[in-house]
This record gives structure tokens, C-alpha cells and sequence, in this order.
């Protein structure tokens, strides 16, 4: 047995962190200078965006709907029912949505970046951009990484929506409250405080998802076993780094006082 | 593009043997595994030469070595008048321009057509050339490898010799001068690694080409070569032509060409 205070456990997860802060880093140190690929961006946007619209939807509304349901009796228990919209409106919008969607992101897209960009590596494709004068680094990375960081926080915008909407249907299962007087009591209890943090920190959820699943991807050992382990990889890791980055946003924003 | 002034240098060096690749003392190790131990070997202009060697003898680190996609530990590899491993990565590119690089799995993009896969390499190099002019080159390194139909096709539809075609003509279409084959005809069945071997004999004749070509099939090398180096625990062990190769005595090189 080992005792030893620095197990190799430990020296793994520190190497890494280490490339992946590195990989971050040559994000930031390249990402920026022209010339940029507007076509590739806007490509990968429509993929990230658009494609998990649905998914990202009906997750939502069912969160929004179930939410509700589940509420209810506590409440009826201090007889605060009217207190429904309010109180659901909050958590979905605050918490439960922006997370749902990011993880349904590092879900679909993390494993999707990272199985895409592992078969690239394994069958060369990469170092054949590198061959033919493009920076593949830029072409595929940084195009990702930013549609990823761009199109999370759009998808979690329209959860809110759509949560909400689930919300009012559940609110009306068992009581009924008019389509007026739930939007109403909705948008009285919301401010932007509830708001904008939660979206901001959506930016990040998306930049930790785009680069944890290029990461892989980028770095994926030879044969298609290495791909699958990549894509695996990229969502373990990036759902955790929600989790992770949630909880410091929630400090943050607490310490900032917006609450 | 192989202008007038080059045909008549190729015209006159065909005996005077001026080297366009210089390799000297290349070493490259990867932690304990020293794959190639002080390393020699020239290209000459407007030759094939093929380096052949055991599996995992390094063979694809070399070439890789001398398109700049790995860095040796040491040594110099002179070609276009620079040393490879000193150039960064806009001095490359320009390099790489006039260099065609095959690779073993054809790296085709497997996300995009096959008229994409082609144009790819060349809105980088002549972004200004107009639609109708990349359409042309496009069908012109179609046709030269006998697969114009193909040209809205993606990757996955084709069978493996026509992606080694596809592969081919998305290298020509920048009309190199020298160009890297990493193992052509393995995985193709004969009668097709023996079509492709005479693609590239004739692209050697149509384009003036100089080429390093990786093979250990024996039909691949006896069409294509003018000249072969083996490589055997690093070195280059012996160099020759075919036939002189296929006379030797040495064990070792009879391992390989009997
Ligand atoms: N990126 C790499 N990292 C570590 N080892 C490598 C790498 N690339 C090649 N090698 C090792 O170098 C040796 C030669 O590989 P390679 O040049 O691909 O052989 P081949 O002659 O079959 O083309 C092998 O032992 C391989 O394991
Ligand atoms: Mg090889």
C-alpha cells in the first residue's frame, strides 16, 4: 500500500487540470486574431443551438410541469397555494432550468464535440488540416468552444420560457389559475436579479462544455476505442464542472449581494 | 504550378542528382522508444524513393518529421533551402503549399463532399481564386485520378481505392513539387494497390513530382521506385535500387524482398 501524501491518484488529476488549462489558455491566446471562421462558427451554432431545441424544450417543460405538481402540497400545508407561481417561477428560473440545460448540453453536446473531434485525431483528419494550411486548432476548436459559450445561455433563456409554460399547466392539474393571473404573479416576483445572474452564469457553463469536449476530442488516444472513452470523458467531466461552477456562481452572486 | 524554367532544371538534373530533401542525423524518441537513431537519407529531384521497413519502425514519424507535424530531437531536414524543424508555423504553411502529404487512412473529412474535401486545402492558399477557376481544379484533379463522378459524393459512399484516389487528387490539386506517400496501397486489395501504384508512377511523369513513398508491398515498390532505402532499427541499413536490393546477401535485406 501507498500512504504516500501525494498519490498517483492525485498527480493524474493534476496533470489533467494542467492540460486543460493549457488547452484554455491557447483558446484565449489564438481564439481572437483573425482570420476568423465566420462560416464554421455560424455552422456550429445551427448544430449546437438549433439541433438541441427540442431536447432542451421538452426537458424544460416537464422539469417546469413537475416542479409545480410536487409543490403544491407543501404549500396547501401552510395554505399558501396562491404562492405557487411565485415560488416555482423562482427555483425554475434561478436554478433548475439553467442547470437542466446545461446538462443536457454536456449530454448531447460535449459527447457529440468530443466523439466528433476524437475520430478526427484517430483518422488523422486533424493533422491533415494542419497539412493543408489550416490551423486546426482554430478551425475546429475555437469555433466550438465559442458556439457552445454562445448558444447555451439561448438555449437556457428559452427553458426559462418553456419551464415556466410547464409550470402553468401544472398549477392548473389540480387548482386553476388563469393564464393572466399566473404570468402576472410570475413577472411581479421575477426581477432582473433572479434573471441575469442565472443566464450569466450560463456563459460559462457553455465555454466549460465546449472546451472540456474539444479537450477530449483533441486529445484522443489512437483507435475508436479512445474516441468512445473521449466522448465519455467529456461528459463526465463537463457535467461536473456545472455542478462545480454553479455552486461558485451561487457564492459569487450571493457575495455581490444581487439577491 | 511546374513552370518552364523548372522543366528544363528537371530536364538537366536527372543525372546530376541535386538532392531537394536533405535528411541528416535525425533522431526522435518518444520516452524510452528510440524510434529513429541518427537518420540520412536525400531525395533527389524528380525520383521516388521508398523507404520501406518493419511495422512500427518509424517510418510514418519520418515523413511526419519532414512535413513538420512532429519535431525530431535532433538533426536537420533541408528542403526548399530551409531546416524544417526551425520554421514556425506561418513559414511551414508555405512549405507545405508545395509539399503533397498522403496519408496511411486517407484522412478525408468525413463531414464534408467530396468536391469540399478538395476545395478545402485551396480557399487557404488562393483565397481570392474566383469560383469558376476552383471549380476547374477541382474537375481537372478529379478527372487526372479517373473520379470526376464522384465529385458530390461524401467519403463514406466510396470504397477504399477510390478514397486513396479521392485522397490523391485532393494532394495534386495544389500541384506539388514533392510529395509524401504514407503506405499508398496497404489495405487495398492487389489488383487495386497495383492501379494506384501506376497513378502515382504517372503523376511523377505528368508533374515533374519528387516523392518519399512509404511501402512494404513488394508490387508497390517495384513499379514506383527508382531507388529504396531501408530503414532497420532506426538507420537507413541499405539503399539501392530494387533490383539491387532484391541481389543483395545481407540477411536483413532479404527479409524483405524475397
Ligand atoms: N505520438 C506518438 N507518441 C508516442 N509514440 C509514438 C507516437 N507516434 C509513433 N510512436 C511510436 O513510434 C514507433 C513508430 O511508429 P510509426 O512511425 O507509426 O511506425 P510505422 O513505421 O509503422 O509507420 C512506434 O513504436 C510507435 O509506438
Ligand atoms: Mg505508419
Amino acid at each position: 500500500m501507498n500512504y504516500s501524501i501525494f498519490p498517483d491518484q492525485w498527480k493524474t488529476f493534476l496533470n489533467e487540470a494542467g492540460a486543460i488549462s493549457r488547452f484554455t489558455g491557447r483558446f484565449f491566446k489564438i481564439g481572437f486574431k483573425p482570420p476568423y471562421e465566420f462560416r464554421e462558427l455560424l455552422k456550429q451554432c445551427f448544430y449546437i443551438g438549433y439541433k438541441s431545441l427540442g431536447l432542451v424544450g421538452i426537458t424544460a417543460f416537464i422539469m417546469g410541469l413537475v416542479i409545480t405538481i410536487q409543490s403544491r402540497p407543501t404549500l396547501v400545508e401552510f395554505g399558501a397555494e396562491a404562492w405557487l407561481p411565485k415560488m416555482v417561477s423562482v427555483s425554475l428560473v434561478r436554478e433548475i432550468a439553467p442547470v437542466i440545460t446545461a446538462l443536457i448540453c454536456a449530454g448531447k453536446i460535449g459527447s457529440s464535440i468530443g466523439a466528433e473531434l476524437g475520430s478526427m485525431k484517430v483518422t488523422e483528419q486533424i493533422d491533415a488540416m494542419e497539412v493543408s494550411g489550416t490551423n486546426p486548432f482554430k478551425y475546429l476548436v475555437v469555433t466550438r468552444v465559442m458556439a457552445a459559450t454562445l448558444m447555451v445561455p439561448v438555449l437556457a433563456v428559452f427553458a426559462d420560457a418553456v419551464s415556466l409554460y410547464g409550470g402553468f399547466l401544472g398549477a392548473n392539474i389540480r387548482g386553476v389559475v388563469s393564464w393572466d393571473l399566473y404570468w402576472n404573479q410570475v413577472f411581479q416576483t421575477l426581477v432582473y436579479s433572479d434573471i441575469l445572474p442565472s443566464v450569466f452564469k450560463t456563459y460559462f457553463f457553455g465555454f466549460a462544455i465546449g472546451i472540456i469536449g474539444c479537450y477530449k476530442g483533441y486529445n484522443s488516444q489512437k483507435g475508436t476505442e479512445g474516441v468512445g472513452q473521449s466522448a465519455n470523458s467529456a461528459v463526465v467531466i463537463s457535467s461536473l464542472l456545472v455542478f462545480i461552477i454553479d455552486l461558485i456562481a451561487v457564492q459569487v452572486i450571493d457575495l455581490l449581494n444581487f439577491t | 504550378m511546374v513552370s518552364e524554367a523548372d522543366h528544363k532544371a528537371n530536364d538537366e538534373t536527372e543525372t546530376k542528382n541535386i538532392p531537394v530533401i536533405e535528411i541528416r542525423n535525425l533522431n526522435k524518441s518518444f520516452g524510452d522508444n528510440h524510434v529513429l537513431r541518427n537518420f540520412n537519407a536525400d531525395l533527389y529531384k524528380g525520383e521516388n524513393l521508398v523507404v520501406v521497413g518493419k511495422s512500427g519502425s518509424g517510418k510514418s514519424v519520418l515523413i511526419k518529421c519532414i512535413i513538420g507535424l512532429m519535431k525530431p530531437d535532433s538533426g536537420t531536414i533541408h528542403m526548399y533551402g530551409k531546416n524544417i524543424p526551425d520554421l514556425d508555423e506561418t513559414e511551414l504553411d508555405t512549405i507545405r503549399e508545395k509539399t503533397g502529404f498522403l496519408f496511411q487512412s486517407n484522412a478525408l473529412y468525413d463531414s464534408m463532399t467530396v468536391r469540399e474535401n478538395l476545395e478545402f486545402s485551396l480557399r487557404r492558399h488562393q483565397l481570392k481564386a474566383e469560383t469558376e477557376k476552383v471549380n476547374e481544379l477541382v474537375m481537372e484533379a478529379l478527372t487526372n485520378v479517373g473520379l470526376a463522378e464522384t465529385v458530390d459524393m461524401m467519403p463514406a459512399e466510396l470504397s477504399g481505392g477510390m478514397k486513396k484516389r479521392i485522397a490523391l487528387a485532393r494532394t495534386l490539386i495544389l500541384k506539388p513539387h514533392i510529395i509524401l506517400y504514407d503506405e499508398p496501397t496497404t489495405g487495398l486489395d492487389p489488383i487495386t494497390g497495383k492501379e494506384i501504384s501506376s497513378l502515382m508512377l504517372e503523376v511523377q511523369k505528368k508533374y515533374k513530382t519528387s516523392s518519399i513513398i512509404i511501402s512494404h508491398d513488394m508490387n508497390c515498390i517495384k513499379i514506383t521506385s527508382n531507388r529504396v532505402v531501408l530503414l532497420i532499427d532506426g538507420r537507413c541499413y541499405a539503399e539501392g535500387t530494387y533490383e539491387k536490393l532484391k541481389k543483395s546477401n545481407d540477411v536483413k535485406v532479404n527479409l524483405f524482398f524475397e
